[in-house]
């Protein structure tokens, strides 16, 4: 599964701030940590603080501190922030036909496999584990 | 057309052969348990009266809260006779007595890198079911 890069950050992000809810760190830190850009860690940080997952942020330098709950955040809880979920996509040219609503049930098929992996992995789980 | 009917005692070291051959693991005990009464046990032959495939499974009540359903413990086909309809017809032949005991559905596990047999399965009509397989190694 190829997750979309802001996803990927995101959840990188969340979970590095998340191992420790006391520190801060910054979009730059964060970026250096993962290798990218501070730019699109920046707005990936933007997205998290306005789901109110992360505070902070205030000036280049300004850091982030994790504020959600670690037990009750899921993967998918991130990813849905920087993907469409499966249910509320807009309907693509075609998938009214016979074809197109066949392919459609075996990418569906897929997408609640994806959806129910995700949605069942916490935030405490994924850091107690991390392998 | 193929020849299906029960597995009996005397089938016993063709399966285990048979499956020994295509899954690397030798395991009479669990064919010898297959025979048991309440479980459906069918061999296809080959026109020479050889083994061509087997199929086993059994209906299960409430197996991991699930309402009842016919359960495919496993199946295979001797590669020389495969493309030529032996698996289908075992996999019909087995949802024939599912259904003769009053279920509606068929259910079985795969290997999820196994794709010969997934897409075996798929292409009976089945579909990735509602449950979710998980394991882990205890520590």
């Amino acid at each position: 599964m190829k997750l979309q890069t802001a996803t990927r950050l995101g959840l990188y992000a969340i979970l590095e701030l998340a191992r420790d809810p006391a520190r801060t760190l910054s979009s730059g830190e964060l970026a250096e940590r993962f290798g990218v850009s501070t730019h699109s860690l920046a707005k990936v940080l933007g997205t998290l603080s306005a789901a109110g997952l992360v505070q902070g942020g205030r000036g280049a330098s300004g850091g982030y501190r994790f504020t959600g709950n670690r037990r009750r955040i899921t993967l998918m809880d991130i990813v849905s922030l920087f993907e469409p979920a499966p249910g509320n996509r807009a309907p693509e040219p075609g998938e009214e036909t016979e074809i197109g609503s066949a392919l459609q049930r075996v990418l569906t098929e897929i997408d609640e496999i994806a959806e129910a992996t995700l949605r069942s992995v916490s935030l405490e789980t994924m850091l107690r584990r991390p392998n | 057309m193929t020849a299906i009917r029960p597995a009996q005692a005397p089938d016993l070291a063709a399966i285990s052969a048979l499956d020994a051959r295509l899954t690397g693991s030798n395991k009479p005990d669990y064919w010898q348990e297959m025979l048991a009464p309440e479980r459906h046990f069918l061999v296809a032959e080959t026109g020479k009266g050889g083994l061509a495939g087997f199929i086993a499974g059994e209906v299960r009540a409430w197996e991991f809260g699930q309402p009842p359903a016919g359960w495919v413990f496993a199946i295979q086909v001797d590669p020389k006779t495969r493309l030529k309809g032996v698996g289908s017809a075992l996999f019909e032949a087995l949802a024939g007595r599912f259904r003769q005991q009053g279920v509606t559905r068929v259910r079985t596990l795969v290997e999820r890198k196994d794709h010969l047999i997934l897409s075996f399965f798929r292409a009976q009509g089945m579909v990735a079911g509602p449950s979710l397989q998980l394991d882990m190694e205890l520590p």
